[in-house]
């Protein structure tokens, strides 16, 4: 069964979802999308470093995302620049400095499509074997981060007089972050990767009333859109990658159409 | 027996802070603060708007560092917080009861007594987003005896409270610290609201220390 790419793709696919809900709800709750382009954007320095020291890829994006994750986290404390700033200075600094890295090594051939949109079909057996591994591991550390993150979001101040250690919190929860966008760069993408972590999370906030509920949702779209997308990328020879987005965007757009409006009943009924 | 008396006397200092001043970007906040908070005691820090109430009530609770002056904390001081204000993002789905049980591992019951203790018991279990500012204000003081804090911060607990809300939460505040012996430390702009309540006050004047003012009375 394995041998089929196509399988490969769903299962690799589908296991990247579970983890992007979770972890995206909380990319969502803390406003940090940007921090999540910032991290993916970087990662072109990431792939740089992996082919030029001969390293796994999936190890050296996640490398060079921590040391980013870092470095974020000492500019915001110490450099009195605003976030947006700092994390437009990593992102596109990050990007250029990866393809100016690799210009120097004219031997060097990457596929730049493969590595912006993702090229899922491609996925191998060890590939799968580090996003279901990695993707248990994320999964088990963000639920042992669950309550201090999220007590975290809502207040810095109570988390902090209550002993819940949030400076830590959040820095796992940035590693986090960086192993999911390093898994995820092979199968959607630098540009779209994002997507993946923001619109499931946003389409089930809609059917939530607890944290909880919304983390299950989110990793629920997420796998639905795996598959539609995986599936109409069958049908109509489209890329993957852009499909598996396309599919959690219509997803999103069909939670929010106001059903009841359309069938034009209208709320007040005549007695 | 006297012995015994002597002890329920002695009273167990769970803040101190010696003539502290916290210095903020070239700009003095507040200076030369002496704010002492015993068990059983309720204090109140009253004063104008930018006169550093919660930026001193930060530093006693070590939020903030001070620039100057000594602060002590009872040992394994157990704190329960209520902020002046928290804004919660309206894309995080928050039930009331699921906010409270984030104070740590309780009980149902125990929840249900602290909802209970604040008024909030008829209150179902609704989003926090369709609260009114007594309401929450309620609701984090809920939270904050649930566990069954060795000190109680209420940083302007009364702002967004009509008068009779005012009177039923400094009795709450009452009620909590004769039952758990704990110290209140409160905050509010206007000495109205808390005169019926406080052991001690701490008055804070806006602008004190500022350069402008020093130059005048030069």
């Amino acid at each position: 069964m394995l041998d089929d790419f196509f399988v490969r793709a769903l299962i690799a696919g589908i296991g990247l979802a579970i983890v992007t809900g979770p972890v995206g709800c909380f990319i969502v709750w803390r406003r940090l999308a940007y921090f999540g382009e910032t991290i993916a954007h970087s990662s072109l320095l990431g792939v740089a470093v992996a082919i030029l020291s001969d390293v796994n890829l999936a190890l050296g994006v996640f490398f060079t995302a921590t040391v980013v994750v870092f470095i974020v986290f000492l500019l915001e404390r110490h450099e009195g620049l605003p976030t947006d700033t700092i994390l437009g200075l990593l992102a596109h600094g990050g990007l250029a400095l990866g393809l100016v890295l690799l210009s120097f090594f004219p031997g060097v051939r990457i596929d730049l499509h493969a590595l912006l949109f993702g090229d899922i079909l491609a996925v191998s057996r060890l590939d799968l074997l580090v996003i279901w591994l990695g993707g248990a591991l994320v999964l088990g550390l963000l639920c042992w981060l669950w309550t201090p993150l999220l007590l975290t979001t809502i207040s810095n101040d109570l988390s902090t007089v209550e002993s819940r250690r949030p400076l830590m919190s959040k820095l796992l929860f940035g590693i986090l972050v960086a192993a999911v966008i390093a898994a995820a760069v092979k199968i959607v993408g630098v540009l779209l990767i994002v997507a993946l972590l923001i619109i499931p999370a946003a389409t089930a906030r809609k059917f939530a009333n607890i944290p909880e509920t919304m983390a299950i949702g989110a990793a629920l779209v997420g796998v639905f859109s795996v598959a539609g997308g995986l599936f109409a990328s069958l049908q109509f020879d489209t890329p993957s990658g852009p499909s598996i987005v396309v599919a959690a965007l219509v997803c999103f757009v069909l939670t929010r159409i106001p059903f009841g409006f359309l069938k034009g009943s209208g709320q007040t009924k005549q007695p | 027996m006297p012995i015994a008396v002597t002890v329920i006397m002695d009273s167990k200092i769970l803040v101190d802070a010696q003539n502290i001043g916290v210095n903020l970007s070239n700009r003095w906040i507040f200076r030369h603060v002496n704010v002492t908070v015993e068990q059983g005691q309720v204090v109140c820090i009253i004063g104008g708007n930018g006169a550093g109430k919660t930026t001193c009530v930060r530093t006693l609770l070590g939020l903030l560092a001070q620039t100057e002056g000594t602060v002590n904390r009872a040992d394994t001081l157990k704190v329960g917080f209520v902020p002046q204000k928290l804004e919660i993002t309206p894309i995080m789905p928050l039930t009331t009861r699921r906010l409270v049980a984030l104070a740590g591992k309780f009980e149902e019951l125990e929840i249900d007594n602290a909802l209970s203790a604040v008024g909030l018991e008829e209150l179902g279990n609704p989003s926090v987003s369709t609260l009114s500012g007594g309401e929450f204000q309620r609701l984090m003081l809920a939270r904050a005896i649930l566990r069954k804090p060795d000190l109680l911060v209420l940083d302007e607990p009364a702002q967004g409270v009509d008068v009779s809300g005012i009177e039923v939460l400094n009795r709450l505040v009452l009620d909590v610290r004769d039952e758990t012996r704990c110290g209140v430390l409160m905050i509010s702009h206007d000495i109205e609201m808390v005169f019926d309540i406080f052991d001690d006050v701490l008055v804070m004047i806006p602008h004190e220390y500022d350069q402008l003012r020093h130059s005048n009375v030069a």
